[in-house]
């Protein structure tokens, strides 16, 4: 081991020292700039909010179980499906996704920290204050007026309902102030991710030996500059509407309320691809570790990514069928939705190959990643049921879709993320986490994921609009919301576990060496946890799995790449 | 403690992309988005208003501040090129120069929208085409005051001897936003003066 005083750069925070107090220790989480420290910070964040989002979803889901509930008032139900969809995009999925990335990304490229470090810092900090400001709303969102709490628009707050005339005080003023806080830190952030892929690889990795990861994190971070500007736009239009008067989505000053449907949807739908990109990173790192099997076309991999990249950035119209587009416009946005299932279902095949034939081991990260793969199939499925305009026509708007997205965002990014944690987790903390409590989480939280959004497509079918507050009886939507909403309650002890597993293991957990799975990308070639340097001389690869040659010499990939 | 082994045939040198250049270009590609999406709104509501007054009624086409600004990219590629070769003193006349230019710009724009405000009675909450025209032309105004402010401080670093040689790639970073600015007003100048007028 090299020595800690080996001055480097991006790390200005001291060696820990022993016996440093908690003053001390916080003073050196608020000021750092270390990818690893920024990156533990995103994904606590995310866990926090994970929680205050999981409460809003478990206060809708009672206030659902049965008809006629009076659990919460209506006011109270619109606050809620607005802040958990807005605190579950926003503030849960993409920092979490982010935690990942800046974490691993330069461990996985060969480098000490990313490109540039302040920023890094910046970037989280903006994201974070973000998300307080959004939750400051409930204290401070009646302003002077007297009116509104939290925002109550829904996530995707269409006009004219964030007009000052339906939306009086300031609760709307937070959501937007608040996504255009996290929105700046969220484009530095996709600067930096870039910046750090493109300038900072080690020597020897060129873009054909780049782990999958990096690659799916480039086209994601790409996207992001070009799908969270739109809602910036959008927001500070907004901001003009209701603060100077202007008239951007006031029809009756000739506004229009569809521009913003666009507007928002430009950056709505390839957001969709902005966080399932890392969830194919993850797995796409899983997979083959646990099926001892290079990834199977790595290259089409990545050129099915940067095609998602592209087409997905063409689709977004299919949110608005029944706003009565034209009907080229119709046929064109049901064209390329079509077409964007074409690389996602290469991807799937991929990973499917790549198991084929291999040794499967099946611990948790694998566990989740099956999962994974068997429920994106079916979110994906009924995509394409959606992505057909008559079909949409009759089903927009109803439980069908929330389940429909659900399936995506539980199913596919959620499980993705929990793989990543208990298969990165060793490497964050330098302890595993325990594969009993790990398999609890894993089966009840299968349990209850399929007990909630299976049955959620049921009473979407049977005409359940989204977004009420309750329902008669006698309409045969009963069983099926009292069944997704004991769903919920599997799916609550099973993120119980996941939290208790999470603390205990920091503490009691195996300890876990360098490389605890017998990978093959070079995160695993430093120690867990990693020194604030990273490596303490920069390393030379040769192929896509630098430490599978270096573990065998006498086959190394390089001969065959 | 690595494994990796380092005992390789020498190779050719291994170089990339310059990081700051990356980085700029990542912001601008960003930036580009939301001016994009300014613009579409512009264009999507011309001739969209109920009341007047028109874009032809009151728009006059500022072909001096174009000018102005436009040719602030010519100096600032010039005060690039003369501080790479270290001529230090033509920096400074040329980087002072470029910031002049930028500053008439804005001033220009200031009298403009002073003339719109007290002489047409146009705000930006008396029609929809006020709203457009003062976001859009407000938005790049803005972004011409970020760049007087990292000119002026480049300016001020230069007046003061703290500027060498070996800055050029930093300044030449910042001379990409400039760049920009000035790119997107020719966009800007285009849809809303000859387009929308």
């Amino acid at each position: 081991m090299a020595s800690d005083s080996v001055p480097i750069s991006g790390a200005i925070g001291l060696p820990k020292e022993a016996g440093s107090t908690w003053s001390e220790t916080l003073h050196e989480w608020v000021i750092t700039v270390d990818h690893k420290k920024l990156g533990l910070m995103y994904i606590g964040s995310a866990l926090l909010f994970l929680v205050i989002g999981g409460i809003e979803a478990a206060i809708m889901r009672i206030q659902l179980a049965v008809p006629h509930a009076h659990f919460v008032s209506p006011e109270v139900f619109n606050r809620m499906f607005t802040m958990h969809g807005t605190t579950m995009i926003f503030f849960v999925a993409m920092t979490v996704l982010f935690g990942f990335g800046i974490y691993l990304v330069p461990l996985m490229i060969g480098t000490r920290d990313m490109a540039f470090p302040r920023l890094n810092a910046w970037g989280f900090w903006m994201s974070f204050f973000g998300g307080l400001l959004l939750y400051f709303s409930f204290i401070g969102g009646d302003g002077l007026y007297g009116a509104g709490s939290a925002p109550d628009v829904g996530w995707w707050a269409y006009a004219p309902l964030t007009s000052t005339a339906f939306s009086k005080g300031h609760s709307t003023d937070y959501w937007t102030i608040a996504l255009l806080v996290a929105g700046f830190g969220t484009v530095a952030t996709g600067v930096n991710l870039v910046t750090t892929i493109i300038t900072m690889r080690c020597p020897g990795m060129t873009p054909g030996k780049m782990p999958l990861l990096a690659w799916m994190y480039l086209v994601m971070a790409g996207m992001l500059l070009f799908t969270i500007t739109p809602l910036t736009a959008a927001q500070l239009m907004l901001m003009v509407d209701r603060y100077l008067g202007g008239h951007f989505f006031d029809t009756q000053a000739g506004g229009s309320a569809v521009i913003w449907m666009h507007f928002f949807w430009i950056f709505g739908h390839p957001e969709v691809y902005v966080l399932i990109i890392p969830a194919f990173a993850f797995i796409s790192e899983i997979v083959p570790v646990f099926s001892r099997k290079p990834i199977f076309g790595y290259p089409i991999m990545v050129a099915a990514t940067v095609a998602i990249g592209f087409v997905s950035m063409s689709v977004w119209a299919h949110h608005m069928f029944t706003v009565g587009m034209a009907s080229y416009s119709n046929a064109f946005f049901v064209l390329t939705t079509m077409v964007v299932g074409i690389p996602t279902g290469i991807k799937i095949f991929n990973w499917l190959g790549t198991m084929w034939g291999g040794k499967i081991r099946y611990a948790v990260p694998m566990m989740f990643a099956l999962g994974f793969l068997f429920q994106f199939l079916g979110a994906g499925l009924t995509g394409i049921m959606l992505g057909a305009a008559p079909f949409d026509w009759q089903l927009s708007g109803s439980y069908f879709v929330v389940a429909h997205f659900h399936y995506v965002i539980v199913g596919g990014i959620l499980f993705s993320v929990f793989g990543a944690f208990y298969y990165w987790y060793p490497k964050m903390t330098g302890r595993m986490l325990n594969e009993t409590l790990g398999k609890w989480h894993f089966w009840l939280f299968l349990i209850g994921f399929h007990l909630t959004f299976d049955t959620m497509h049921i009473p979407g079918i049977l005409g359940m609009p989204r977004r009420i507050y309750t329902y008669e009886p006698g309409r045969g939507w009963e069983l099926w919301n009292l069944i997704v909403s004991i769903g919920a309650i599997f799916q609550t002890v099973a993120i119980l576990c996941f939290v208790v597993n999470l603390i205990w293991s920091y503490f009691r957990g195996r300890p876990a060496g360098n490389d605890p799975w017998d990978a093959w990308t070079l995160e695993w070639a430093v120690p867990s946890p990693p020194p604030a340097y990273n490596f303490a001389v920069i390393p030379e690869v040769r192929s896509r799995r630098p430490l599978w040659d270096a573990k065998h010499p006498e086959d190394p990939d390089w001969k065959y790449e | 403690m690595s494994p990796i082994p380092a005992n390789m045939p020498a190779q050719a040198p291994w170089i990339l992309p310059s990081r700051g250049r990356v980085g700029m270009f990542c912001l601008i590609a960003a930036e580009a988005a939301i001016f994009t999406i300014f613009i579409v709104a512009y264009i999507f509501y011309l001739g969209k208003s109920v009341t007047g007054p028109t874009p032809r009624q009151v728009l006059e086409v500022p072909i001096f501040n174009t000018i102005c600004l436009l040719s602030s990219s010519l100096t600032i590629h010039l005060a690039e090129r003369a501080l790479e070769r270290g001529q230090i003193v033509p920096f400074r006349v040329l980087w002072f120069v470029t910031f002049a230019l930028g500053a008439i710009f804005l001033g220009g724009t200031g009298l403009e929208w002073h003339r719109l405000i007290y002489t047409r009675g146009l705000t930006i909450s008396t029609n929809l085409f006020g709203t457009t025209y003062y976001s859009l032309v407000g938005l790049h105004a803005f972004h011409v005051i970020v760049g007087l402010l990292g000119l002026g401080l480049v300016l001020a670093l230069a007046l003061a001897s703290k500027l060498k040689q070996e800055h050029a790639a930093r300044v030449g970073v910042f001379a990409l936003y400039w760049h920009f600015v000035d790119a997107v007003w020719v966009v800007v100048f285009t849809v809303v003066y000859i387009i929308g007028r």
